[in-house]
């Protein structure tokens, strides 16, 4: 086992990816995950690997395409607004079955939203996000530690599977600085197989392979599809994980990933203390999701509460799961806002008591609206009118 | 004497070989090829000198040029 | 008497689908040529992009990869940086490469990757049925532009080899036609020179071939070569644009 080091997420997560052998790295700045390509672009040099600026995040994903083609591990990292821009690039890989690394260090949106962490991109990452009936993995990370280490589990995840992985954290991670260490020896690419279907080098022994997402031959795409499928089935069955925190005798069960798990672990340690009994169910996979654990524990449970930087998007990952065994609640914090421990505290009394502190409620949101909303013809519209 | 050869399932009847052809010795079929086109034919006897020209400019590379 | 010419072995035995008279099967085979000829065939890859040349991965008997609508340059640039001893060649068309890839193309040109690229113009889109490209002639009909191309309101054509030319990185660009059989054999001496410079380490090497589409200018193939003389050349004149071949060799 390494000492421990203090080191910032995002280049932790650099330096992981490094000694997981990937060797190939595009990108292109935004915040806030620039460490990650400051980093890369002298440590892959270092490493004898490539590094990339490239002129847009849609460069960058097509320069991953061609990279993760040739069978050498290679990501990219973006954030927010970037990884919209690269749905293209990440549906042609997952259509192609290459494997990959794309990392999202979420921050505030929509739009240009701000350079805070949020985690308003889990539905863009479970549901796959760009076009076409895919998934990718999604890793979520809740430490230094793990960002360092979570990306030789998505090569791993991604190769296996020839399913492309994404580690989706927040900017809070990406820039907070942590004691962490690497739980593996570095990974020589050298001692890599060269998988069978990449492209490129010299191959002199082996007949040309063509990497491609494409089949105009009728019933030919359902086929390719179908097949995908059957592995995703596979994936979900086999691949998903999860952490468990005093869940034995809990009645309020807390869902969350990321830094609102942290977070969360704090409100339950505040909500025992009160006497309520709280217990964490952080999922790691995002997709694969833990439904099935969350299902069991909803028949033990009297309340589940959703803690999320989204309002709400996890949450419905988790009413599919529990399909209303007992009642599921959301705490969120939207518009890159930290959730506070205290305040899920109070949640979690919510939740268990059936109070609306911290609690949002779908029917008050929209009595909230109803009477805000001017229409276009409304003489008055000022600044603000939707607010 | 050199002749061409056409290959009539690769050739699309697009008649760029009759003008690249400097002795004219090419001619476009009246009768459909198998795949639906009006192919292109050497019509002349001891007409071609195996320059190739036509060869160069088949988008199908339906022509072989014999010398 | 023996056959003096042959179907280059860096092609499949596949029919090719384009019209009749098309210019990619003429450039198709001059890339084969080109790769038998300077033995690459094992280690070609070809980027195939989005248009009528989107099965170009059929037809090359080499490793290929099939990308989004103008991203070939920025995936050649993965598998070339990933794989340097690959030869990286991006085959697109002018809706491909100087509409929705003009970044790609420039950036990679600018960057001075060491990739080949063969850029097919024909002054349209011709996949998805005769619309403007950006190469579309002012007053050229397209599905589009149903009265012309009007300068006022879509302007002028872009000439992307003379805008490369003006990039420091990119080392050889030159513009050449396939309308005839003199012009197609310097067409493949352009070829072989943009993949021989990629074999030398030179750097970005461009070759962008005018070329007819009959079926989206509704004319024959030989009406078409006719626009191709008179129109195209006066719009897109041939020559070389840029080459600092030989100043760029490895070890020179």
């Amino acid at each position: 086992m390494a000492e421990k080091v203090l080191m910032k997420g995002n280049e932790a997560l650099a330096e992981g990816a490094i000694r997981a052998g990937c060797r190939f790295f595009a990108g292109y700045p935004i915040t806030p995950q620039n460490e990650v390509p400051e980093y890369m672009s002298w440590r892959q040099e270092e490493a004898g690997g490539a590094f990339v600026q490239a002129e847009s995040e849609v460069s960058a994903i097509n320069m991953l395409y061609g990279a993760a083609a040739t069978g050498v591990r290679a990501m990219t990292s973006s954030s927010s607004p970037g990884l919209s821009l690269k749905q293209e690039g990440i549906s042609y890989m997952a259509g192609a079955d290459l494997p990959c690394l794309i990392v999202n260090i979420m921050r505030g949106g929509p739009g240009l939203g701000n350079i805070a962490g949020a985690q308003g991109d889990y539905t863009q990452a479970t549901r796959g996000g760009g076009n076409g009936d895919y998934r990718t993995f999604v890793l979520a990370p809740f430490s230094v530690q793990e960002l360092a280490n979570f990306p030789k589990k998505a090569f791993e995840l991604s190769e296996k599977y020839r399913v492309p992985a994404m580690i989706l954290a927040d900017g809070i991670l990406g820039q907070m600085m942590e004691g962490m260490s690497f739980d593996f020896e570095p990974v020589d690419p050298k001692t890599l197989p060269q998988p069978c279907w990449a492209i490129g080098g010299k191959h002199a022994d082996r007949a040309r392979n063509m990497v491609f997402s494409y089949a105009l031959g009728e019933g030919e795409l359902e086929k390719m599809v179908l097949k995908r499928a059957e592995r995703y089935a596979l994936i979900e069955r086999d691949e998903v994980i999860y952490e468990e925190r005093d869940t034995q005798d809990a009645e309020v069960l807390i869902v969350a990933y990321g830094i609102s798990a942290r977070a969360s672990i704090a409100a339950m340690n505040i909500a025992r203390a009160n006497g309520i009994k709280a217990g964490l169910l952080r999922p790691i996979t995002l997709w694969p999701f833990p439904s099935k654990r969350i299902a069991e524990l909803s028949k033990k449970v009297k309340a589940i509460l959703c803690v999320e930087m989204s309002m709400g998007q996890m949450k419905v990952d988790v009413d599919l799961s529990v399909k209303n065994a007992c009642p599921v609640y959301l705490h969120a914090k939207p518009g890159a806002f930290f959730p506070v421990a205290e305040e899920i505290a109070i949640a979690i009394e919510s939740a268990l008591k059936g109070r609306k502190d911290q609690l949002f409620n779908i029917e008050d949101l929209a009595k909230k609206a109803e009477n805000k909303i001017y229409a276009v013809n409304n003489p008055v519209c000022k600044e603000g009118a939707l607010l | 004497m050199p002749k061409i050869e056409v290959n009539e399932t690769r050739c699309k009847g697009c008649q760029l070989c009759t003008k690249a052809c400097p002795k004219q010795c090419i001619e476009i079929s009246d009768t459909f090829s198998t795949t639906g086109y009006y192919p292109a034919k050497l019509a002349k006897q001891d007409c071609c000198i195996g320059c190739g020209m036509c060869f160069q400019v088949c988008p199908d590379i339906a022509i072989t040029v014999f010398r | 008497m023996n056959a003096i010419t042959k179907r280059p072995s860096s092609l499949t035995q596949a029919q090719f689908h384009y019209c009749p008279g098309c210019g990619h099967s003429v450039v198709h085979r001059l890339v084969a040529e080109v790769i038998d000829e300077l033995n690459i065939k094992d280690r070609a890859v070809v980027v195939a992009p989005v248009g009528c040349a989107v099965f170009a991965d059929k037809y090359f008997d080499v490793d290929s990869i099939q990308g989004p609508h103008g991203r070939g340059p920025a995936i050649a640039t993965g598998i070339k940086r990933a794989k340097p001893e690959s030869i990286v060649f991006s085959y697109q068309g002018d809706g491909d490469l100087a509409s929705i890839g003009m970044a790609e193309i420039v950036h990679a040109a600018a960057r001075g990757e060491n990739i080949t690229v063969i850029f097919i113009n024909n002054t349209i889109y011709g996949m998805t049925g005769g619309q403007m490209a950006p190469t579309t002639l002012v007053g050229q009909v397209a599905t589009t532009a149903p009265k012309g191309r009007n300068e006022k309101l879509q302007g002028n054509p872009i000439n992307v080899s003379e805008m490369l030319a003006q990039l420091k990185s990119a080392k050889y660009i030159e513009r050449v036609s396939s309308d005839s059989a003199p012009n197609i054999i310097k067409a493949k001496k352009a070829i072989k020179k943009a993949f021989q410079n990629q074999l030398d380490g030179v750097g970005f090497s461009f070759v962008e071939v005018l070329s007819i589409c009959p079926t989206n200018w509704g004319v024959t193939p030989l009406k078409g070569l006719e626009f191709l003389r008179e129109k195209m050349i006066a719009q897109y004149p041939l020559g070389v644009f840029k080459d600092l071949t030989v100043a760029n060799k490895e070890g020179k």
